[in-house]
């Protein structure tokens, strides 16, 4: 019953008021240094108010948004789209922390659905039933072609097309018409990112073929031999799917193209403001939040290496509220 | 057995289907509202009185049921320890407490509904509270047709000499 999130719902409406507006960033824009951002975040609610960097400030916001997520929500697995990005990241770095025995220090995102210490202890023991069935095959098959070929770039490709099968998995099996629709983009996304890096390092048809998802609106056959074939033949084919947009941005950089991504996923959210029951506007708010934190950190970042204000402006992506 | 004897019968159920309705609808309603303005008042308790008005619209298909029940009761004699309703007239009875009782169930959720959606505009926006208000009171208005409806049959049913 979509009513069950009725109370959670106006919690976030309330809550909504918080997120950063056009002022709130016009405000951070106006500051001269760095420093003064950091206390006009403060000043914002942003953090506990004893934090002495950006990074730490951002981390103190994405844990606060979790606490509201898992106070407000009963069954986390609703945001599970969400995670399991996380998840394989651990994944990944577990799988290449035990094989090349290095063991660096904040390697593993918090968060994540499986506790990274399961994963490390999983490629040790070489025995990954401890994990999500989802992860089991891919974690083996990552861990074994790692230990064999020390080739880390596949490595990474077999667990990013797991993570993102699982994203797909998760987001067709979601009740959220908006969840749904953002694990497709989300594969989408990431298919054309895969494709045109792949046709810019010169990647064969195979390696394409492994690394790319299937996803409703690419045939990732076309696109795979449209990359093979040419940046040109590329773009011709994603001019002719729900994506032309995106291959426009990318002609202009990189960055236009990630900033496009942002926003278009910010366009998807917008329809949950006017949406009082379901999931969806809890699910809006967190990408919001993911959102404006991704702005705050293009804005400290700007201030911090001098980049000129028109430049950080250009880069700020499109609020929620 | 005469037929006559479930007159009174009928008449009862018809009174008791518009109270126990309109009741269920508006206790369905008034909760979901009220689940939205904790949402609300647990942010921002300075909101409590503008959500509280909102909360309580969902509410008056149950009083208005109860005001159906009670004439009904009253009409046919209970309330005073005797009855004398033929079945026609208890069929007709029945029938005339239907609008509020049906109505009033599917009008109270409805307006929950709206009540809620308008707990999110004063959530963001409180200065909007009276716009917000209007969304939820346009449901109101069949509630208050299928009252004048049952209230109207009702009143005049003793009337009829059936």
């Amino acid at each position: 019953m979509a009513e069950r999130y009725t109370y959670a719902v106006a919690r976030i409406r309330a809550k909504e008021l918080s997120l950063l507006d056009k002022q709130a960033f016009d405000r951070l824009m106006a500051c001269g240094t760095y420093g003064e951002c950091l206390g006009v975040l403060h000043d914002l609610g942003w953090g506990d108010g004893d934090e002495d960097s950006g990074e730490e400030i951002l981390a103190a916001e994405r844990s606060k948004t979790w606490e509201l997520l898992r106070e407000l929500v009963p069954d986390m697995g609703v945001f599970d789209v969400f995670l399991y990005p996380i998840d394989y990241n651990n994944l990944k770095a577990a799988v290449k922390s035990t094989v090349t025995g290095a063991q660096p220090e904040g390697i593993f995102l918090p968060g994540g659905t499986v506790a990274p210490e399961l994963m490390v202890e999983a490629v040790e023991k070489n025995d990954f039933s401890p994990l999500p069935e989802r992860m089991r095959d891919p974690a083996q098959e990552a861990y074994q072609t790692l230990l064999h070929t020390r080739d880390g770039q596949l490595c990474d490709v077999i667990l990013d097309a797991a993570a993102l099968s699982a994203i797909r998995e998760a987001g067709t099996a979601s009740d959220s018409k908006m969840i749904r629709e953002y694990a497709e983009m989300t594969v989408a996304i990431a298919d054309i990112k895969i494709a045109v890096r792949s046709c810019k390092t010169g990647k064969t048809a195979a390696f394409l073929k492994r690394a790319l998802v299937p996803c409703s609106a690419l045939d990732v056959d076309s696109l795979a031999s449209a990359a093979v074939r040419g940046e040109g033949e590329l773009f011709a084919y994603l001019a002719n799917t729900p994506y032309a947009a995106a291959a426009d941005r990318w002609k202009e950089s990189a960055s236009a193209f990630e900033k496009w991504c942002d926003d278009t996923v910010i366009e998807l959210i917008k329809a949950e403001k006017s949406n009082p029951f379901t999931i969806g506007p809890l699910a809006a708010y967190l990408l919001a939040r993911e959102n404006e934190m991704k702005s705050v950190r293009i804005l400290l970042s700007g201030k911090r290496n001098r980049i000129s204000d028109g430049v950080i402006r250009e880069r700020l992506r499109e609020t929620y509220v | 057995m005469d037929i006559n004897s479930l007159g009174v019968a009928m008449a009862l159920l018809g009174a008791a289907s518009a109270a126990l309705l309109a009741g269920i609808g508006s206790a369905i309603g008034v909760g979901m509202a009220g689940e939205a303005a904790a949402g609300v008042v647990t942010e921002d308790p300075g909101k409590f009185g503008k959500v509280l008005v909102l909360q309580l619209l969902p509410g008056t298909q149950g009083i208005y049921g109860l005001l159906i029940a009670f004439i009904t009761l009253s009409n046919i004699g209970i309330l005073g320890g005797s009855s004398d309703v033929s079945f026609a007239q208890g069929l007709m009875y029945f029938f005339a407490c239907l609008p509020m009782g049906l109505v009033g169930l599917w009008s109270a959720r409805r307006q929950a509904m709206a009540s809620v959606a308008s707990i999110g505009i004063v959530a963001k926006r409180p200065d909007q509270f009276g716009k917000a208000m209007i969304f939820p009171a346009m449901v109101e208005t069949y509630a208050v047709l299928a009252l004048l409806v049952s209230l109207l049959a009702v009143s005049n049913i003793g009337r009829i000499a059936i």
